[in-house]
């Protein structure tokens, strides 16, 4: 008897110290094996992601947007697929777009959505999109866009000056623009175009974020400051799901359901062998 | 003087900022907007400042070989490369600058960042312990939203997507919104504070 409690007891210590390399190729399956075979599953649209869609499709052809891509590589698989579904809803539309972003690596990332859709969609440069690259200057840089276009970005994103470009014609500062559309991984991002141009210029703002940066927006849902919000990959699929355009969001549904499905399963099982230890401790 | 003037142009500059918020007349706002075009051109030394930095740090340590140089050896000539590239070609879409940018550092950063799954599977199985009622209600909750934040969790129970919208949008906004309004009451208490002279640690000590 005793001898079987000392067996179970070092089971019981071994699950509870196993060794992370396990855990590690667990999640590595989970996320993999979804993706290798193409995996795909159905969701429902979440009122936020509803409304930043809605608020698009009520934007007339002509209008323009202001596109900040405003993250960097490590939030990519995040952040680009929904960069995609809103360049396919907008040229879709024919909606003008002006991308900049307040992060250096922002604009190449940018630049590649383009170079992708532009061709599809068969849109051209400086006719139906631009690119103005990245400036330096945080909140100073949105302020300044918003009172004087060409004193803040002279120039776009290869170097030709704003006035030579046909699209930018009539166009001085965000006063001129319909809607900001913030796709941020932090600081600065959405939340600073908010707090510094939504009720200074009464603008339009909407966007896309980090899962993790999501909740942090809300407050500024419920306030109207912000029309609609994409959260993290699943924002993605949702707003791909709406333009009927299933692409990297969509594909990365089932991976993320499985890894948060085992994340669940561990803190479950981690837990059931805490109280076994714990009540055997007891006795 | 040397504290003087100083809290005089932070005086004059910050007060500036703030008419300027109400007063849209020119007279305030051009100096305001000529200020902002200095913020931004200062701004942007600090990536100056933080080159120059980083490769006096870099250099010190390959130089003297202490712990890990090789590794600040390769962000010296990564660093290097890269400028030069970017210099010599320009930052163009098909450039070699761009296809660097875009075949090495892209998935570079993205394979740091994948990490944090692992980890954070690591993390909730090791530390996630319901040892309190707060903790058993923080892990609930967090089962909860992982949940209905995918797909998976719908095809549980239908309810759930619409459950987990309700936690963010009254419990987690609440909380939320005591966080924001706080910090933004310290944010304007500190930033008077600055203007008015009262704090001055941004001045540095000597």
């Amino acid at each position: 008897m005793e001898e079987r409690g000392t067996e179970r007891r070092s089971l019981l210590t071994r699950l509870s110290l196993i060794d992370r390399r396990i855990l590690f190729l667990i999640i590595f399956a989970c996320a993999a094996i979804p993706l290798l075979i193409g995996a795909s599953l159905k969701m429902s649209v979440t009122a936020p992601v509803k409304g930043l869609y809605d608020a698009i499709d009520a934007l007339e052809a002509g209008s323009c947007v202001w596109l900040a891509a405003d993250y960097d590589p490590g939030s990519k698989p995040e952040l680009s697929p929904m960069n995609y579904a809103l360049v396919e809803h907008l040229f879709r539309k024919n909606i003008k777009v002006i991308s900049a972003s307040l992060w250096a690596p922002g604009p190449p990332l940018a630049q590649t959505v383009f170079d992708e859709m532009a061709p599809v969609h068969g849109k051209h440069y400086g006719v139906d999109y631009v690119n103005l690259g990245f400036k330096e200057g945080r909140e100073a840089v949105m302020v300044s866009v918003a009172e004087d276009l060409r004193r803040t970005f002279p120039e776009d994103y290869a170097g030709t000056p704003l006035d030579s470009i046909p699209m930018l014609k009539g166009i001085s500062s965000l006063k001129d623009i319909d809607m900001i559309i913030c796709v941020s991984a932090g600081y600065p991002g959405i939340k600073e175009w908010i707090q510094q141009i939504a009720t200074r210029y009464d603008t339009v703002i909407g966007g896309g974020v980090t899962a993790v940066s999501g909740p942090e927006m809300y407050p500024y849902i419920q306030s109207g400051q912000l029309v609609g919000l994409l959260s993290g990959m699943k924002g993605a699929a949702e707003y791909e799901q709406l333009v009927g355009r299933p692409g990297l969001g969509t594909a990365g549904m089932v991976a993320q359901s499985s890894v948060h499905v085992m994340v669940v399963i561990f803190i479950i099982f981690a837990n059931i062998v805490y109280f076994l230890e714990k009540r055997r401790a007891r006795r | 003087m040397r504290t003087e003037i100083p809290v005089a142009m932070a005086f004059i500059a910050g007060m500036l900022m703030v008419v300027s918020l109400f007063v849209p007349h020119p007279f305030i706002a051009e100096p305001a907007a000529v200020m902002r075009g200095w913020a931004i051109i200062i701004t942007a030394f600090a990536y100056v400042l933080g080159v120059a930095n980083i490769a006096r740090i870099s250099l010190h340590t390959v130089r003297n070989r202490t712990t890990d140089w090789q590794y600040k050896a390769a962000l010296v000539v990564a660093l290097v490369a890269m400028a030069g590239v970017g210099i010599a070609g320009g930052i163009n879409s098909g450039g070699l600058f761009d296809w660097a940018y875009l075949n090495m550092y892209v998935p570079m950063q993205a394979t740091m960042f994948s990490l944090l799954a692992f980890f954070i599977a690591s993390a909730a199985y090791r530390a996630f312990r319901a040892r309190s009622v707060e903790a058993t209600l923080l892990l609930v909750v967090a089962a909860v939203v992982m949940l209905g934040r995918v797909p998976v969790g719908e095809k549980l129970w239908p309810g759930l997507p619409a459950f987990t919208e309700w936690i963010m949008e009254v419990p987690n906004m609440a909380a939320k919104r005591g966080i924001m309004i706080g910090a933004a009451l310290g944010a304007i208490s500190t930033g008077l504070k600055m203007i008015l002279g009262i704090e001055r640690s941004y001045l540095g000590s000597d």
